[in-house]
C-alpha cells in the first residue's frame, strides 16, 4: 500500500493517537488514590455512644452517597419556601433538623476530611459555601 | 420503517447493557472492563487503518469546490479563503469548515412558487442544530475527563463551572446536556418530517442518532434521576486508565448501560458515517490548494500513449486524398 503525503498523514495520525491516549500516558500505570471520607468527628462518636455504638446518617450510607445533593436541595426548598424544618428519615424514622450548617455540618464538622475528600476527587465545587459558613477546622499540625 | 428498525436495535442494546449491569460480578467485569477496553482498541486501531486507506488513494489533480474566484491574472481579485491557492488559505478554510461548518452554512432551501417560479431561501436550522450537537458532544466528552484524570486540571473545572452557570438544582444542571438531547431530537425529526430527507435516510443515519441519544439519556438519568455511586465510577475509570481494572460493587446498572452503549458507539465509529471526524481532514475538496493554473499536475499513472498525428495521417493518405479532391495541408 503506497501512502501519499506521508509527512502530513502521519502527523495527523500522531495527533489523533496523542489525543485519544493522553489519559493513559498521563497516568502511566500508576494506581490512583481513592478518597477516604472520615466519619469520626466528636459529634458522631457521641451520637454512636448514645445509640448503642451505631453510627448513623440521616439516611443509609449507600443512599446518601448518591442522593445527598438532591436531599440538600429538597431541604433548602422545604425550609426556605415552606418554613418546614422537620425531616423524617425513611431509614431510621427519626426526626432530623433540616439544616446544612446545624444538621449535616454539625455531625460532619470535618468538612476538609469528609465532603472535600470526595468532591476534590471528582472536581465538584458546591457553591453553598459562598453564603453558608463552613465549620471552623483547625489546620492539622504536620509532624 | 428504517427508523423503527434502528430504534428497536438501540432499545435492544439498552436492554443488554442494563441486564449485563444487573447480573453478577463476572458480567459486570465484562460490561465495565472488557467491553470498553475492546471498543476503545477497535476505535483507535481502525481509525488509523481508515486514515491510511484514504491516504493510499492517489489524488493527482486539484479538485476544488469553487465558491470564489480562483487565482488567475494579477488584476483579477482572487478569493483567498473560499478558493485558496496557498497552504495558509487551505488551513483557514479547513479551520472554518471544522470549527463553524462553513459549507453547511451555505445550505439553501429550494422552493417552487406559483407559476413555476423557482426561489432559493436561507436554511440555517440544520447548521445551527449541527453546531449545537457537535459542540455539546465535544464539551460533554471533555468534561468526562474528570473521571479519567487523577487531578482534574483547571480547564475542565472552568468548563464545568461555565456549563452549569445557571445553578439550577443540585447536582447543577449542565446546559450542554439540554443542548445535546435537544439537538439530536431536532436532527431526528428533520429526517422523518421532511419527505426529501426521509427518502434518502438509511438505517446508518438513524442508528447513530438513536445511539447517541440513548447515551445522552442514560447519562442524564444517571446524573439527575436514578443516581449512582460516582466515586465508584471514578475508581472504575481510573482502574481502566492505569491498567488495574477493578469493578466496585456499588455502581448501578444505569452506568453499565451508559458504558455499553458508548462501547458500541466507539466500536461502530470507524466503520460508519461517523468517521467523517477524520475524513473531513482527508477530503480532497477541502484540503487542496487550487493551483490548477499555476502548476502543471501530471497524472502519476500516465503511460506513453501511441499517437497518430494528423501530419502522419496526411503523409499516409495524401495521394488518395488528392484523388478524392480533399484539401491537404502540404502539397
Ligand atoms: C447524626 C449525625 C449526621 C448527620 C446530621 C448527617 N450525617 Fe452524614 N453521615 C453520618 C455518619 C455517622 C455517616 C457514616 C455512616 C456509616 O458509616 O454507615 C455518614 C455518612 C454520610 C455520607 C456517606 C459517606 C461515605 O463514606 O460514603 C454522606 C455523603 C453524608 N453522610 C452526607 C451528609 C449530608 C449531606 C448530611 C446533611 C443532609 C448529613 N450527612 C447529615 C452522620 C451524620
Ligand atoms: C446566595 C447565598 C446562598 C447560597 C449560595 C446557598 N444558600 Fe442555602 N441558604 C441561604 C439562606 C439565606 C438561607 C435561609 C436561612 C434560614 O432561613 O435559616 C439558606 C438556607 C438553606 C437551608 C436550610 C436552612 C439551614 O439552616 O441550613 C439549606 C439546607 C440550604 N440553605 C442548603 C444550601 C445548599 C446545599 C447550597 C449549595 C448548593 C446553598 N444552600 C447555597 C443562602 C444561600
Ligand atoms: C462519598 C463521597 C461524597 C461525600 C462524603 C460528600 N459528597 Fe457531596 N457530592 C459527591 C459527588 C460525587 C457529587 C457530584 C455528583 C455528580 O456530579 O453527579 C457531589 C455533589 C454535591 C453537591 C452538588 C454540587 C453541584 O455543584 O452540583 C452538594 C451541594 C454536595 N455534594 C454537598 C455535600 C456536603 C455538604 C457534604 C459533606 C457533608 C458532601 N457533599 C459529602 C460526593 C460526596
Ligand atoms: C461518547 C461518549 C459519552 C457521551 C456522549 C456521554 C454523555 C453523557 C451525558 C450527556 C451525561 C449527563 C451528565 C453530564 O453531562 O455530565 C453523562 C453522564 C455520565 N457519564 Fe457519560 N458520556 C460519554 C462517555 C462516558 C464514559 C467513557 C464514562 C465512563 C466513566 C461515562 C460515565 C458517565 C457518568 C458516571 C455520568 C454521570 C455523571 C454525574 O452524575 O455527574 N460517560 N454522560
Amino acid at each position: 500500500m503506497k501512502i501519499y503525503n506521508k509527512g502530513l498523514v502521519f502527523s495527523l495520525i500522531l495527533v489523533f493517537a496523542a489525543i485519544a491516549l493522553f489519559p493513559f500516558l498521563v497516568q502511566g500505570g500508576r494506581v490512583a488514590a481513592k478518597p477516604d471520607p472520615k466519619t469520626d468527628t466528636p459529634e458522631i462518636m457521641q451520637y454512636a455512644q448514645e445509640h448503642g455504638g451505631k453510627k448513623e446518617c440521616v439516611e443509609s450510607k449507600e443512599w446518601m452517597r448518591g442522593e445527598h445533593m438532591q436531599l440538600l436541595n429538597q431541604w433548602r426548598d422545604s425550609v426556605v419556601r415552606d418554613d418546614n424544618r422537620g425531616y423524617i428519615s425513611n431509614t431510621n424514622h427519626q426526626r432530623w433538623n433540616m439544616s446544612l450548617q446545624n444538621g449535616c455540618m454539625k455531625c460532619h464538622s470535618n468538612k476538609k476530611k469528609f465532603c472535600d475528600e470526595c468532591h476534590n476527587y471528582l472536581s465538584v465545587k458546591p457553591y453553598c459555601w459562598d453564603c453558608h459558613i463552613q465549620p471552623a477546622e483547625k489546620e492539622e499540625v504536620k509532624s | 420503517m428504517k427508523a423503527i428498525v434502528s430504534f428497536v436495535a438501540v432499545l435492544l442494546l439498552v436492554a443488554i447493557g442494563y441486564m449485563g449491569g444487573s447480573a453478577g460480578s463476572t458480567s459486570r467485569f465484562l460490561f465495565g472492563v472488557v467491553a470498553p477496553y475492546s471498543a476503545f482498541a477497535i476505535f483507535v486501531v481502525f481509525m488509523i487503518v481508515r486514515i491510511l486507506k484514504w491516504a493510499s488513494s492517489p489524488v493527482p489533480f486539484r479538485i476544488p469546490t469553487t465558491a470564489g474566484q480562483q487565482k488567475t491574472l494579477p488584476w483579477i481579485k482572487d478569493s483567498k479563503i473560499e478558493n485558496p491557492s496557498s497552504v495558509f488559505g487551505v488551513v483557514i478554510r479547513m479551520a472554518l469548515e471544522v470549527l463553524v461548518f462553513r459549507s453547511l452554512f451555505r445550505n439553501l432551501k429550494t422552493q417552487l412558487h406559483e407559476g413555476g417560479r423557482l426561489a432559493y431561501g436561507e436554511a440555517k436550522w440544520l447548521w445551527m442544530a449541527g453546531l449545537a450537537f457537535h459542540y455539546s458532544f465535544a464539551i460533554i466528552l471533555f468534561r468526562h475527563l474528570r473521571f479519567f484524570l487523577e487531578k482534574v486540571p483547571y480547564p475542565i473545572q472552568l468548563v464545568e463551572s461555565l456549563d452549569s452557570f445557571l445553578q439550577i438544582g443540585a447536582p447543577l444542571l449542565y446546559l450542554t446536556d439540554v443542548a445535546l438531547l435537544g439537538a439530536v431530537t431536532y436532527l431526528f425529526i428533520r429526517r422523518v418530517a421532511l419527505p426529501q430527507v426521509k427518502y434518502i435516510s438509511l438505517i446508518a443515519d438513524y442508528f447513530p442518532l438513536f445511539l447517541i441519544f440513548a447515551i445522552g439519556a442514560t447519562g442524564v438519568l444517571m446524573r439527575y434521576f436514578t443516581k449512582t455511586d460516582i466515586v465508584g465510577v471514578k475508581t472504575l475509570a481510573m482502574g481502566l486508565i492505569s491498567f488495574n481494572p477493578a469493578v466496585p460493587e456499588t455502581i448501578g446498572a444505569m452506568f453499565y448501560t451508559h458504558v455499553f452503549l458508548l462501547s458500541v458507539l466507539f466500536a461502530y465509529f470507524p466503520f460508519s458515517k461517523l468517521v467523517h471526524m477524520g475524513g473531513v481532514f482527508m477530503s480532497p475538496t477541502r484540503n487542496m490548494a487550487n493551483t490548477s493554473r499555476e502548476k502543471r499536475h501530471i497524472n502519476p499513472w500516465n503511460y506513453p500513449v501511441h499517437v497518430h498525428t494528423y501530419e502522419e495521417y496526411e503523409n499516409d493518405f495524401r495521394d488518395k486524398m488528392k484523388e478524392a479532391g480533399l484539401p491537404v495541408e502540404k502539397e
